[in-house]
């Protein structure tokens, strides 16, 4: 059986880069779209995969990224789906990539102009868990009634003393919108400010994109007396030393030991490579 | 002669009681009345001629069918029988004071606070305010261990001190009184009339009602009859 | 004396069909003033506040409402962010049953702070002072600003509802039955807190109520409506000791004396 290029119809993907460029022209901004069916089910990336298929053209060269391994079920299906139906080229490297479909991570190294970043969204409302009725949402959207998200921060800082959302941590862009950046972890909150890749977000299952434009404005909320703060670690990268990445725990004994790893392979592996060269050198 | 408080021209007042079969009671009509500061006018007349509807209809508290009711407040007139509700609310808050027959209960609220509130509208301390409210009730015999209790299990002549003690605390330029010194004693009775003495000395307009001629006699400068004004049944 | 009234009506009119909700409403509010509008069921009280508190566009007249900026405006003419704006900071609204005024799932003094973080408010202690002090104001112990409202009495919710809506000193607030379903004991309690906050705060208040008792202990001002239509308005005490109206005469000496 053959498929149209990256499986979905050429109106499709008109449709969808219409979506894509209103979302890159109001950035943070949730724009519906009529979502496809895709071949595998919500809540596997089908949001992103649309953005990607409706984005790929056939020089692209596409790695899939989830928890920031490239090796996980999930990234290894999606990359063969696009190798199939698009016949691109795909890698594991960070800086060969001209795009990256990811899911719950940003990778550590620094991305340069000209690519894109494509986020697999969930929910992509940051005011549902108070406002359940869309209409309602978009209103608040629309007039900047975001009091609601600082009353979820507040209450944090209540129970348990500070902010404690660890994922999915919600930004204002531009100055304007609140978004939900996905489920990535705060501690990639900073890397989306000033990005020179251009960030997109694609929700399957609600049905929005939405965009951050590179080098655009992105902060995390906080409160002046309790400023937005990443996560640290006490240890470094069991296998590559790394200080700096996000790390992993692994536990490797039913008694309980446990290791600390990148969780971005990529990174991890060029690293590990580094030093391997060093120490013979 | 003395600047004139209150004049009154050519009032009418008539009750409709549709309740009862839209029977109309006319009580007076082409009423004229005048009241200077520094006196104390009396209205007199026999039980049900309308001497508590013209002290209520000088406050607004009763309406009129025709007629004016002129008061001075702040330096100018204030028809009280035709003038903007919050003309009126004014006139009570700064230029009239009215103390009723009965003490108006409010649930909760103690004594020295019902009586602290007139100058606390006025926008005095709060602590000040309840000093003076404490004077006054001292004056009028309440004894202190009423002032922090709500009214409503007060005797009925405590009940009245309280309400005299909050009708002469913000020294009002015109007061109206209905029947002050129905429920006291002999003893309290003095105090009041002390009280509505200094008030008059201070040049206070005063209209009132007195059953107790005695009281009458000692406060009062005159009597109006309400009797001519009345509309033959 | 202010030279503008804060709350211009005129002839407010509001239709169900063919059937008249509220008719040719007219009159002016100044600051500190509270009216009171009384009626029985079916009366269009309800009607009449929800069409003042721009939740509910009259079909004829206007309400024009003193802005800070702008002087009377019609509220029906503003965008709909201005007028949203003005429900979040110059207006309040507490509502029969404080749940609908309410965030239940979310603390006591993220819910009186929400108002204040809605207008920029992004200092979590200085938020969190001032939840506090409110709730000192409306006899709630401080102890319970982090549990949420699902917890509290009937009475202590609408105490929160009305701390709610006080914190960011609106000029107006609308009530609609502060008191109903309380007990007797708690609606004097409230009706007594709300007597002292309007006078320290100076509000204008519009309460819509059946109860004679609390517009006798509350309002300045009186409207009694009936089938949707004002009867009778002036002074409270003076409608109420001196009712003219067929009407009014059958409610005032209808109420029961205890």
């Amino acid at each position: 059986m053959s498929y149209n290029f990256a499986y979905l119809d050429e109106q499709t993907k008109r449709m969808l880069r219409r979506t894509i460029l209103k979302a890159v022209a109001i950035p943070g901004y949730q724009v519906p779209f009529g979502a496809r069916e895709m071949p595998m089910p919500h809540g596997w990336g089908t949001g992103g995969i649309q953005v990607t298929a409706a984005i790929i053209g056939a020089d692209d060269t596409l790695k899939v990224i989830d928890q920031g391994a490239d090796d996980t079920t999930n990234a290894v299906s999606i990359r063969q789906f696009f190798a199939k139906t698009a016949g691109v080229a795909t890698t594991t490297r960070t800086e060969d990539a001209s795009i990256i479909q990811t899911r719950h991570r940003i990778p550590e190294k620094k991305l340069h102009e000209g690519q894109i970043l494509v986020y697999q969204v969930p929910i992509p409302e940051p005011l549902r868990w108070l406002e359940p009725r869309e209409t309602e949402t978009r209103k608040m959207h629309a007039l900047s009634e975001y009091g609601a998200m600082h009353v979820r921060l507040y209450e944090d800082i209540a129970t348990h003393g500070r902010i404690a959302t660890a994922y999915d941590y919600p930004v204002q862009v531009n100055g304007r919108y609140i978004m939900r950046p996905s489920p990535i972890p705060k501690f990639d909150n900073p890397k989306m400010d000033m990005n020179p890749a251009l960030q997109l977000f694609g929700a399957g299952r609600e049905k929005r994109i939405y965009a951050v434009p590179p080098y655009t404005k992105v902060k995390s909320l906080d409160f002046d007396d309790y400023p937005f703060e990443v996560q640290t670690w006490e240890h470094s990268c069991a296998l590559c030393g790394s200080e700096e990445s996000f790390l992993d725990e692994i536990i490797t004994s039913d008694q309980g030991d446990r290791m600390f790893v990148c969780s971005d392979s990529d990174y991890c592996q060029d690293r590990q490579t580094a030093g391997r060269r060093e120490a013979a050198e | 002669m003395n600047d004139i408080a209150i004049e009154v021209g050519g009032l009418a007042k008539q009750f409709r009681l549709h309740t009862q079969g839209d029977v109309a009671i006319e009580v007076f009509r082409n009423l004229d009345f005048q009241v200077r500061f520094g006196e104390c006018v009396a209205l007199h007349g026999p039980s049900g001629c309308g001497k508590s509807t013209l002290l209520r209809a000088l406050y607004a508290n009763y309406t009129v069918g025709a007629g004016s009711i002129r008061v001075r407040h702040c330096g100018a007139w204030v028809d009280m029988a035709n003038a903007e509700p919050r003309a009126v609310l004014s006139v009570r808050r700064h230029s009239m004071g009215y103390v009723s027959q009965f003490l108006r209960v409010i649930p909760r609220v103690p004594a020295l606070e019902i009586v602290a509130e007139p100058l606390r509208l006025h926008g005095i301390d709060a602590a000040w305010a309840r000093e003076r409210a404490s004077a006054m009730l001292a004056r009028l015999n309440v004894p202190e261990r009423l002032w922090n209790l709500a009214p409503a299990t007060f005797s009925g002549g405590e009940q009245q001190r309280v309400n005299i003690a909050r009708g002469f605390i913000a020294e009002m330029p015109i007061l109206l009184l209905d029947e002050p010194t129905a429920a006291l004693d002999a003893a309290n009775r003095a105090i009041v009339a002390d009280l509505i003495l200094e008030r008059k000395a201070a040049g206070t307009a005063i209209v009132g009602i007195f059953h107790d001629a005695e009281i009458r006699e000692q406060v009062c400068d005159r009597m109006f009859e309400i009797e001519p004004f009345k509309v033959a049944a | 004396m202010s030279e503008q009234p804060l709350l211009r009506v005129e002839q407010l009119s509001r239709y169900y069909g063919a059937r008249p909700a509220c008719v040719d409403v007219t009159f002016d509010l100044w600051p500190g003033e509270v009216m009171g509008v009384v009626g029985e069921s079916g009366s269009g009280k309800t009607t009449l506040l929800n069409c003042l508190s721009a939740r509910l566009k009259p079909d004829s007249g206007r309400v024009l409402y003193d802005t800070r900026h702008h002087g009377l405006t019609d509220i029906y003419g503003m965008s709909e962010a201005e007028r949203r704006l003005l429900m979040r900071t110059d207006w309040g609204l507490v509502h029969q049953n404080p749940r609908d005024g309410l965030r239940l799932s979310v603390s006591a003094g993220a819910n009186i702070g929400e108002r204040l973080m809605a207008v920029g408010a992004r200092h979590y202690g200085n938020i969190r002072q001032e939840a506090v002090s409110w709730l000192g104001r409306v006899e709630i112990d401080e102890e319970r600003i982090d549990d949420q409202p699902r917890a509290f009495s009937g009475g202590m919710q609408q105490r929160l509802q009305i701390a709610r809506n006080l914190v960011t000193k609106p000029r107006i607030v609308f009530m609609d039955e502060p008191t109903g379903g309380l007990d007797v004991s708690v609606q004097a309690r409230l009706l007594d807190l709300l007597r002292e906050l309007v006078s320290q705060l100076g509000l204008s208040v519009v309460v819509v109520t059946h109860d004679l008792a609390v517009v006798r202990l509350l309002a300045h001002r009186l409207m009694v409506m009936r089938q949707g239509r004002v009867v009778e308005t002036g002074l409270t005490d003076q409608v109420l000791d001196d009712p003219q109206h067929p009407y009014t005469q059958l409610l005032v000496s209808s109420v029961l004396q205890a």
